[in-house]
């Protein structure tokens, strides 16, 4: 082994051009030198009266706000409900996927490959038209159809979701609960489930907002103006004399009421449910 | 059959074990009586931690038969989960349950499998957390603990479901330097009072202090086995001599 010390001083004795400290300030000016181009660009050129009057007309607002409350239970209502169907369908799909038994990771494949493969709002018409008329079957409620429609397409996703938390639990933990003579269920209950339950938490969010998103595909139902989620209701309004734009808009700005909290949910969740310290 | 009868509380014959092509063990036979605490030590591969996995089925042996307290567990028909009530283990990883308290970590195979009522479990476990000097923190969560904490509360944790045999697989591996004591305290504490133990380990003072016996592993059989002074003081053989001059003396190695 050759360990004589190489000398480095002579390569580092010039001085660089350009340190990489110059280098970022320089690239930082030109960013904030576009950014303001296109800015005085927008305001030079936007017809602002015509902007204001179609985007933020309060007459349109008027016009739905009495009918804005309703629409927004109707969408959060219906998201429940497709949620609820679709994490009990979801759990149930994961630990099938993750069976020794052939026949359920088979089924379980074919379910998720399905569903996931489809548009949603194909199921829906489905459930809208296809299964009363195949089976003579009649929804009484409206929420009956959505929550199995758009709940066995989340569900696709939900038990992928769930399968991969499942798997991201330390092969240890199995081991450590098997070791102390727990059986397979108990160790999945107790051990397994809770914690990739946590590990899965953010995912399923982002599975409530999509959700949340995909209510709007129950138009295809044939909605009465009672049962409007927000979407149906913004649709309407734009045919309406006042409606334009800025029913759009507020339609759109109900949704975010909903879909952020969800977001605040999921990070108090993980702080309050979250462990102490590192293991 | 119970716990108490005389006879052997380990008998391994003929066991082999393989994953894929690799042959990891390689017809090992090993007897542990009642009281006994057999150190395995070994070069890293040679297959010491499969051998203990092996004991209590985290392994499925491919040949050969092990008996536990009596009871053949590779028997395909073996109720393995309650021959591993009466055998703790304790892993390099601690794999403590990071969603539980330390208490609840000590109580929660007591409550599902022994089916102790909830104020039995807790006295149960409060006596083993004392034991392992950490009942002061039986409402921690296990991250606030150190590592060397963390092991001590997996040790009471197998100890409150009250084994017959405790298995140590390299349980101060994952310690800095100056948490390897505590845990070894506590382990000796363990076998001064008289529990049966097989401990893979690379703590060569503590096999020679603490072990009746050690066990020299050397790619998938038993090379040589004996008293702790015989083995390691002395050894018999050239490969055993090798291996103890790379552990005790890392420095100085030939990386050829």
């Amino acid at each position: 082994m050759t360990a004589a010390p190489s000398d480095a001083r002579p390569a580092l004795a010039g001085r660089a051009r350009m340190s990489p400290r110059r280098r970022a300030q320089a690239s930082r000016r030109v960013q904030y030198a576009i950014l303001v181009l296109i800015v005085v660009a927008v305001a030079v050129t936007a017809d602002w009266g015509r902007v204001g009057s179609a985007f933020f007309n309060p007459e349109s607002i008027r016009a739905i706000a009495s009918r804005l409350p309703q629409a927004a239970l109707n969408t959060i209502t219906y998201t429940g409900a497709a949620f609820s169907v679709g994490l009990a369908l979801g759990l149930v799909l994961a630990l099938m996927k993750l069976s020794t038994v052939r026949v359920y990771r088979v089924l379980a494949t074919g379910y998720i490959e399905f569903f996931r493969g489809i548009p949603a709002l194909l199921v829906v018409f489905a459930f809208g038209y296809g299964i009363p008329a195949a089976l003579e079957v009649r929804f009484e409620s409206v929420i009956l159809p959505i929550a199995l429609a758009l709940g066995m397409v989340s569900a696709a996703y939900i038990a992928e979701t769930i399968r991969a938390g499942i798997q991201a639990v330390p092969k240890g933990q199995v081991e450590a609960a098997r070791s102390l003579g727990m059986s397979a269920r108990s160790t999945l209950t107790h051990v397994v489930v809770p914690q990739a339950l946590r590990i899965v938490l953010p995912p399923l969010t982002n599975e409530a907002v999509l959700l949340t998103k995909d209510t709007s595909l129950v138009f295809a139902l044939g909605l009465t103006p009672a049962t409007y989620e927000l979407t149906r209701l913004g649709r309407g309004a734009l045919s309406e004399a006042d409606g334009g734009m800025t029913s759009i808009l507020a339609v759109g700005v109900m949704y975010l009421l909903i879909t952020i909290p969800l977001s605040s949910l999921t990070r108090w969740l993980e702080r309050t449910t979250g462990y102490k310290g590192h293991v | 059959m119970s716990a108490s009868a005389p006879g052997p509380v380990v008998e391994i014959a003929g066991l082999h074990k393989s994953f894929g092509e690799r042959e990891v063990l390689r017809g090992i036979d090993l007897t542990v009586h009642q009281g006994e605490v057999v150190c395995i030590i070994g070069a890293s591969g040679s297959g010491k931690s499969t051998l203990l996995r092996c004991i209590n089925l985290l392994e499925q042996p491919t040949a050969g038969t092990i008996r536990v307290l009596g009871t053949e567990v590779t028997d395909p028909d073996v109720d393995i989960d309650k021959v591993r009530t009466h055998v703790g283990m304790v892993f390099q990883q601690f794999n403590l349950f990071p969603h539980r308290s330390v208490l609840e970590n000590c109580t929660l195979a007591q409550r599902q499998v022994l089916h102790r009522s909830k104020a039995e479990a807790e006295a149960v476990a409060m006596k083993n957390l004392e034991h392992v000097g950490l009942a002061d923190r039986a409402n921690s969560a296990p991250g606030q603990l150190s590592g060397g904490q963390q092991q001590r509360v997996a040790i009471a944790r197998a100890l409150s479901m009250d084994p017959a045999l405790m298995l140590f697989d390299e349980p101060t591996s994952a310690l800095d330097p100056e948490l390897v004591g505590e845990v070894l305290a506590v382990m000796r504490t363990l076998a001064e009072e008289g529990m049966t133990m097989l401990v893979v380990t690379h703590e060569m003072i503590f096999a020679r202090e603490v072990g009746d016996r050690v066990i020299f592993l050397d790619d998938g059989v038993v090379l040589e086995e004996g008293p702790p002074d015989q083995v390691l003081g002395a050894p018999r053989e050239e490969r055993t001599q090798a291996f103890l001059r790379r552990v005790l003396d890392p420095t100085h190695i030939d990386p050829a």
